[in-house]
């Protein structure tokens, strides 16, 4: 496989087995190499589903709805059934399969080109008919997989490669906030921002998720969780300034937070 | 101070560099030399300071390169 020989084997061997093991690569997650540029948050995301899905003891019964974006081969990397829907119809998808299979915990994984988009109308929809499923939104602002294009959630003023002179909300109009939109209707039981752009709101946006399958878990409703991932090759920053990005720009644009929080699910955890 | 270690799957680093950063004791550097992949992969760098095991590159690496061990802790029994 490569010809390193970093790990030092012989000494560390020893000490491993004294040792014991506080942190291993979650089971639901297959042990394949991921696709994603290097310092993409999809790929911490994959890791944290994956952890909640092994804590919460459901991976015979989770199916992913894979989007269409950088996270389309989201099922590759999954040890649990995935599908692939059409470009931004995972929660159409989603509806159906969780209709016909009520017992199965289903979340849909779509990027901001996805949902935000061509996929609006779908994610609004479902979150008006109270379905029971639960969607990770990861916002990168900008359609990742075809070249950094503007997306609906392109910060004001921020260059991509089809608004070259920065987003003009005069002609290009204004970001869109899904989560706060989503968090007016009634048919939502959680509706969260989190980040990605430090250890402790990495750790918040997993308990997110985990609150998120839980809301699917107690019948409670739709359940959003918006999470703010870097794109350091289209944002044209080297990964750590990708995450200064987040904190100084897109946080202020995003507020991180809770918008909407069922009662029953709170008293829960 | 609590002793850890972590297993390194060199093989997958994409040599982003979040763990460098994100390391509290700072034990983390990238390698000499490049993986099978073409990135310069990160490894354990103990010369100054040693890891404690805190799991918090595991919890940043977008790759799932890490493995974290920690000397098993001597809990005191209460009487």
């Amino acid at each position: 496989m490569t010809t390193l020989s970093l790990e030092a084997p012989l000494r560390e061997a020893s000490a491993h087995s004294q040792m014991e093991i506080v942190y291993a690569p979650p089971a639901a997650l297959a042990d394949v190499p991921m696709h994603y540029c290097p310092g993409c948050s999809h790929g911490a995301i994959h890791r944290m589903i994956a952890e909640v899905v092994d804590e919460l003891a459901i991976r015979e019964c989770t199916l992913c709805v894979a989007p269409v974006g950088c996270a389309v081969f989201a099922y590759k990397y999954f040890n649990f059934d995935s599908c692939e829907a059409a470009h931004g119809r995972a929660p159409a998808m989603a509806t159906g399969l969780k209709r016909i299979l009520p017992d199965r915990v289903i979340f849909t994984y779509q990027g901001d080109g996805d949902l935000a988009s061509i996929g609006a109308n779908e994610i609004l929809h479902a979150a008006l008919r109270g379905e029971p499923i639960s969607v990770i939104f990861v916002n990168n602002a900008v359609y990742g997989m075809t070249g950094g294009q503007m997306a609906p959630t392109t910060l004001v003023g921020m260059k991509t490669t089809s608004s070259p002179l920065g987003r003009d909300p005069l002609t290009q109009g204004h970001p869109i906030h899904i989560t706060e939109m989503l968090a007016t209707i009634p048919g939502v039981a959680y509706a969260v921002r989190r980040s990605m752009h430090s250890v402790a709101e990495m750790r918040k946006t997993k308990k997110a998720i985990r609150l998120a399958f839980q809301a699917q878990l107690q019948g409670l409703g739709l359940s959003i969780v918006e999470i703010l991932a870097t794109c350091p090759t289209n944002w044209r920053l080297t990964p750590i300034e990708a995450l200064d990005f987040i904190r100084d720009r897109m946080a202020p644009e995003y507020p991180v937070g809770d918008f909407k929080v069922d009662e029953r699910l709170r008293e829960k955890g | 101070m609590t002793q850890g270690t972590v297993l390194i799957r060199s093989e997958r680093c994409k040599g982003c560099g979040l763990c460098i950063q994100a390391c509290p004791q700072q034990v983390l550097a990238f390698a000499e030399t490049f993986n099978a992949r073409g990135y310069r992969p990160v490894q354990l760098d103990e010369r100054e300071r040693f890891c404690t095991g805190c799991g918090v590159c595991a919890i940043v690496c977008p790759d799932v390169v890490f493995t974290v061990y920690r000397q098993p802790l001597r809990r005191v029994e209460r009487r």
